[in-house]
């Protein structure tokens, strides 16, 4: 089998505006909270799914963008689920639910911490919702990198997939501290898909800038 | 023929000592590192916790006579690293070609309690950052690689460290998990209900939960075999996967584990039937032993010596991985199976054969099984080279 990967399909989140393998499909209305926004492309979309409202705002934005990326790619009807990866990287962990967590308990005599919100304190969650809600139990990895590092993933990826490690992955970027937030997630496959982009770091950061 | 992952050099440092000969020695023993403890910064109420000791910690600090100030888990890795590179010469970690790869849930997460603000910048409660300071201390080239991915972070950043050397890109890979016992962390499994009174009890029939515990761990792979010092062994195979089932709950049936276990005998070219001991992940609470069992069960693996170490060193998170890890490798070393502490009743419905007591035997190869939290679950295996 060829050593070519392909970036099959793309979906980017970030300063109010969903893209979807190049088309804008959705923007925010001006100046709106970043956790609005992210409600708000959730019922644009009537992704219908509850376990969505006990999310931290991490996993929301995961969520989504894993919804509109896997929307019209479903990589479960092409791939065996165990073969399926997931390789997700941000900068700031779990930072954002971490600081609401410490301030449940920052009356050391006196604390009443959430196991609603605990649970979320570790970035890997967000792989976990997404292969709950897709079924995946393929290779999974969470790293964390000051900026995305499109050589890294581009080139782990590469050989997941050509080491037959595994036949497809959802990859990407989500982050989200303190009012910043982005998602940039994608498909890799040994099929051009509708994007035909090779999966290189190159490309990754042509579509990611 | 692939290249192959050689391990040149490992340390621990826990409550139970700061080498691995020294973890080793009281494990032999059945010593336990998780205590009582009746006051503490940790928890309100008294919590079972294995605490490394922080005189012991600025005692050996302070003989390194680093020109900066670190965070107490730094400090861990720091002189955990430091250990490796004083027992194997050959590892040249200024090279381009040594990479570091750092597993950690939580990293410097103590200085967001109010009590440490302002000791350090804000900037170092970022894992990256952590690296950075790392690679720093020791004059490293290159950008180290994270990993956090719940309790499976050790394991995988070893299998991350055996894929990366056969890509050749580097020929030295030092794997190192670190993780401190904070507020943070204790009130949070507290919120759970899953932290034990007592000493955990792992697969026992009176197993209530979990102890948790800090520790940092440090292994040194290769893919030049003229560097093994001692015997030669080596990452043989690994593999993680994920339950699909749910976020603070593993697989009543244990396939995701199961998974992960056939893919890591398949690379490893073995099957259950060779596999001569296998470290479990064994958090001591319901779920997990249960869920563990059956995935041993149907992997055929129900015969096999099987331990947890968490009642010697609890919970260690980011670290569990890499220590457990290592305490393998040294019963292979020293073809010696380490007994669970506290494990007496047999409390798993699958016939797995738990190891009571430390007991000499031939250890030729060790099979690591890791699962956490976001149902992510990893498997390794090491092998004496034949």
């Amino acid at each position: 089998m060829s050593d070519v990967n392909y970036i099959s399909a793309f979906c980017r989140i970030s300063s109010g505006k969903v893209n979807v393998n190049h088309s804008i499909m959705f923007t925010g209305e001006a100046g709106e909270e970043p956790a609005a926004f992210i409600k708000s492309v959730y019922k644009h979309y009537q992704l219908n799914y509850p376990k969505f409202y006990k999310m931290d705002r991490l996993c929301q934005l995961a969520f989504i963008a894993s919804e509109l990326l896997l929307k019209d790619n479903k990589l479960t009807e092409k791939y065996n689920r165990e073969e399926i990866a997931i390789v997700i990287s941000n900068s700031s962990a779990s930072l954002e639910i971490d600081t609401e967590h410490q301030q449940t308990i920052s009356d050391k005599a006196n604390y009443f911490p959430s196991p609603a919100v605990f649970v979320y304190t570790l970035p890997n969650i967000l792989i976990g919702e997404i292969a709950i809600r897709n079924l995946i139990k393929g290779e999974n990895t969470f790293f964390i990198f000051d900026k995305f590092d499109a050589q890294f993933t581009a080139s782990y990826i590469n050989s997941l997939l050509n080491s037959g490690r595994a036949e497809s992955c959802i990859a990407g970027w989500v982050e989200f501290y303190e009012g910043n937030y982005e998602a940039f997630l994608y498909t890799v496959e040994k099929t051009p898909g509708v994007t035909r982009t090779e999966h290189t770091a190159e490309q990754l950061l042509n579509l990611y800038k | 023929m692939k290249l192959q992952s050689y391990i040149i050099a490992d340390n621990i440092i826990s409550p139970l000592g700061f080498s691995t000969e020294e973890n080793f020695g009281q494990l032999k023993q059945m010593k336990t590192g998780v205590q009582r403890l009746e006051k503490s910064d940790l928890s309100a109420e008294p919590v079972c916790a294995a605490v490394i000791d922080q005189q012991r910690l600025d005692d050996e600090f302070k003989k390194l006579n680093a020109s900066k100030a670190y965070t107490r888990l730094e400090q861990l890795f720091i002189l955990s690293i430091n250990d490796t590179l004083k027992q194997n010469p050959a590892i040249e970690i200024r090279s381009k070609k040594t990479l570091l790869i750092l597993s950690s849930t939580k990293g410097n997460i103590d200085l967001l309690d109010p009590e440490h603000k302002g000791k350090f910048d804000k900037k170092r409660l970022f894992l990256w950052e952590t690296g950075n300071v790392i690679t720093e201390h020791f004059d490293n080239p290159n950008k180290a690689l994270i990993v956090s991915n719940a309790c499976i972070s050790g394991v995988l950043a070893i299998i991350l460290g055996k894929r990366l050397l056969e890509e050749n890109n580097y020929d030295t890979i030092i794997v190192s998990g670190g993780d401190i016992m904070t507020h943070f962390v204790v009130s949070g499994f507290q919120s759970f209900k899953a932290v034990s009174n007592e000493v955990c009890k792992p697969y026992d029939a009176a197993r209530d939960g979990i102890s948790l515990g800090e520790a940092c761990g440090t292994v040194v792979l290769t893919n030049d075999r003229s560097k093994i010092k001692g015997t030669a062994i080596t990452v043989k195979g690994g593999s993680s996967s994920n339950d699909a089932n749910h976020i603070s709950g593993p697989s009543r049936t244990g396939d995701g584990l199961l998974l992960a276990i056939e893919k890591t005998l398949k690379e490893a070219n073995m099957d259950a039937s060779q596999v001569a001991y296998i470290s479990g992940h064994g958090t001591a609470t319901l779920y997990n032993d249960e869920m563990e069992a059956q995935a041993i069960t149907t992997a055929k693996l129900q015969d096999v010596p099987m331990n947890s170490l968490k009642s010697y060193f609890g919970h260690t998170l980011g670290a569990a991985g890499i220590v457990e890890s290592i305490v393998g490798i040294q019963s292979m070393r020293s073809n010696t199976l380490i007994g669970t502490y506290n494990y007496s009743q047999p409390g798993v419905t699958m016939p797995v054969n738990i190891i009571k007591e430390t007991t000499g035997s031939t250890v030729d190869n060790c099979l690591k099984t890791a699962a956490g939290f976001g149902g992510c679950n990893a498997a390794v295996l090491f092998a004496k080279e034949a």
